[in-house]
């Protein structure tokens, strides 16, 4: 028996080392191959569709390395890329504003309520993003009490709401709020209320304490909650087609058109890349400027 | 930068905090002076914390009223009292590092050219190298003294420390206490410490007020509270004590004889607060000692018998569980300084004390049993 024993030992250790790292990777594979999949592969061809050129048949592209794609969709559609972060830095604006509050109450005062709270919340998503689209057209109709109302008071420009881009901005605003309020909940519902009286203690005043330890502590949660409403409304286009005019139309809308209409599928695919290309500078400038890594 | 400086009483008076139909705060008026260490002590639950936040401006009183010196702060907000807290989990500003945290009161204020001011009260705490450094790189007594140094440095009148010990372990906790009391002395603040713990209090406080159920029960040198307690919570929350329910027999002109379960017992009338005849009959586990039965007793000594049902050794001395005859376990401990023969479990033996370390309660309204059955709370 003890002759067994060097043997056991000396050959046991590279196989338990061998076997981790294999564990991981294997656990990693699902995840890795549906990004492969349904990311990365789409996107390499989506960037090969926006080189291809015309044939001059309808929808029918050859292979190609056409860089004036991109010259020709930026000429045209320019103005929709700098309309749409307009209208989607304008929605992230007015979300953060009201969603602020209401994370602040519900992570401080919900008490007992906290969950239920949540769950209206979130519970206008049970519906359709299309059906709650809709709602709005009524709510913001020419004869409805809205714009009845505000035009009571006589401060729209144009006398209506909806089919301006009023009605674009809110109904982004509207959509996209919970993504705003859950992040901002959950990095105000684990700061300590003890730092709040610590810092009512050492002086600074309601106000002073926000600036100086609420906000600063909540950093994280409304960089998440600004991200998560700013990228998918930027590449909206349901809302400023249900809700706006032609006068309103934002990049998604000229993807959409591009794509399905006029099925110039170099021309929607160009525009595409640019999106993503823009967000993802506008992101990465974003998050370094806030230095979330040196956040808690 | 720190020094003695004139500080003033704090006062309450009549201060009282009810929780809906709770009363956590019950018509407290009380002195606490200038300069002076001064813990609340009690169990959980008995009021002590809620007294220190209103103190704070963190709750605000049902009735009555908080003054330091002439200032009445009964109304102030939190931000505009002179008055600074370490809280019970320190709650340091994660976001900021301990410069800063440090610096955070002073800031407030408007107060220019804080750095040296600062740079003096880490060199206090002993905290100069961390001043970069986050409260979350800091060990626990690194950020009690941070949590210390945050509120020291804007001289508040009054210094409120929260349970400030208790998330230490038993020995970092000795040696701040020894290092509060040493940074109390520097700076001359009155601090007003909240405890749990009734041997943090008495080791670091001049006076001690025993809490319980909103009411203060005794306040005075923790010595004195100890030897001579003046009520049956005091008697078991501050240390232990045997107790031994009975009715006066005769009083002497320097002391009263009490029949306790067909014994005799003796107190100095100095040291019977019992007013009327029901007499609780307290000693102190230590000044008790055990001898065989049938030993000589020496003079003016009272004596129980009873039974060893059980020996704990804990090093400097030895505690005894003893069962008298009508059933209740007295705990003796004695100094480990007797060479060999200790006794053993169901040794037959005799616990005897001098009548002069014997002291007396009220016990009207309190049956034998409810003194006698509560083992002491610790």
């Amino acid at each position: 028996m003890p002759a067994l024993i060097p043997t056991s030992t000396s050959e046991a250790p590279p196989q338990v080392a061998a076997r981790k790292p294999r564990t991981g990777y294997l656990l990693l594979a699902p995840g890795m191959g549906w990004l492969a999949v349904f990311f990365a592969i789409p996107f390499v061809t989506l960037f090969i569709t926006s080189l291809q050129v015309p044939t001059g048949a309808s929808g029918v592209y050859a292979p190609g390395f056409d860089i004036a794609n991109y010259g020709e969709a930026l000429s045209q559609y320019g103005h929709l890329y700098i309309r749409s972060f307009i209208y989607a830095g304008l929605a992230t604006l007015f979300a953060l504003i009201i969603a602020y509050p209401l994370a602040y109450f519900i992570a401080f005062r919900g008490g007992q309520w906290k969950g239920l709270l949540l769950v209206l919340v979130i519970a206008p998503t049970f519906a359709s993003f299309l059906l709650r689209t809709y709602a709005w057209r009524t709510i913001l109709a020419d004869e409805g009490p809205v714009t009845g109302f505000f035009n009571a008071l006589g401060v729209l420009p144009e006398g209506r709401i909806l089919s301006t881009s009023i009605a674009v901005v809110a109904g982004l605003t509207y959509n996209f709020l919970p993504f705003m309020i859950l992040p901002l909940f959950a990095s105000l519902d684990k700061l300590d209320p003890r730092l709040i009286e610590a810092s009512n203690d050492l002086y600074a005043s309601p106000v002073t304490t926000f600036r100086k330890v609420v906000w600063p502590l909540s950093l994280p949660g409304v960089v998440a909650g600004t991200l998560l409403t700013f990228i998918p409304a930027s590449g909206d286009y349901i809302n400023a087609q249900l809700l706006g005019s032609i006068t309103t139309r934002m990049i998604g809308s000229a993807i959409q058109v591009n794509f399905i209409q006029f099925r110039d599928y170099p021309i929607a695919s160009a525009l595409s890349v640019m999106l993503m290309f823009i967000i993802l500078i506008v992101v990465s400038i974003y998050i370094r400027r806030s230095g979330t890594e040196d956040l808690v | 930068m720190v020094e003695s400086r004139k500080v003033e009483d704090l006062h309450l008076r009549n201060l009282t905090k009810r929780f809906g139909d709770f009363v956590a705060v019950d018509d407290l008026t009380l002195t606490i002076p200038a300069g002076s260490f001064f813990a609340l002590l009690g169990p959980s639950g008995c009021g002590k914390t809620t007294t220190l936040r209103m103190v704070a401006g963190l709750e605000d009183p049902s009735e009555g009223s908080i003054s330091i010196g002439e200032q009445d702060v009964t109304g102030l907000r939190a931000f505009k009292r002179p008055v600074n807290t370490v809280f019970q989990s320190y709650a340091l500003f994660p976001h900021l590092d301990i410069f800063e945290n440090v610096a955070f009161g002073l800031r407030r204020r408007g107060v220019k050219d804080i750095k040296p001011a600062v740079e003096a009260m880490l060199e206090l705490v002993e905290l100069t190298p961390m001043a970069r450094r986050k409260p979350k790189q800091l060990s626990g007594g690194q950020q009690q003294r941070v949590a210390v140094a945050r509120a020291l440095i804007n001289e508040p009148e009054v210094l409120l420390l929260d349970e400030p010990l208790g998330a230490l372990d038993l020995k970092l906790r000795r040696q701040m206490q020894i290092e509060l009391k040493r940074i109390q002395m520097e700076v001359g603040t009155t601090f007003v410490h909240v405890t749990h713990d009734q041997e943090e209090a008495m080791t670091m406080a001049d006076t001690v007020a025993v809490m319980n159920e909103g009411r203060i029960e005794q306040m005075g040198a923790p010595a004195d509270i100890y030897e001579l307690p003046e009520t049956v919570f005091v008697a078991r929350f501050l240390g232990q004590s045997n107790l031994f329910a009975g009715r006066r027999e005769s009083s002497g002109s320097d002391s009263v004889t009490v029949a306790a379960h067909g014994q005799q017992f003796t107190i100095p009338n100095s040291r019977n607060n019992a007013p009327g005849g029901d007499v609780i009959v307290g000693v102190r586990p230590e000044k008790m000692t055990i001898v065989d039965a049938g030993d000589p007793i020496p003079d003016a000594h009272d004596r129980i018998a009873g039974r060893v049902v059980d020996v704990s050794y804990t090093g400097v001395s030895t505690q005894y569980l003893v069962k008298t005859s009508w059933g209740e376990e007295i705990s003796v401990f004695e100094q480990n300084d007797v060479v060999g023969d200790q006794s053993a479990v169901g040794d037959s033996v005799e616990v005897h004390w001098a009548r002069d370390h014997a002291f007396g309660l009220d016990g009207t309204g309190t049956s034998a049993d409810d003194v006698e059955s509560a083992m002491p709370v610790v």
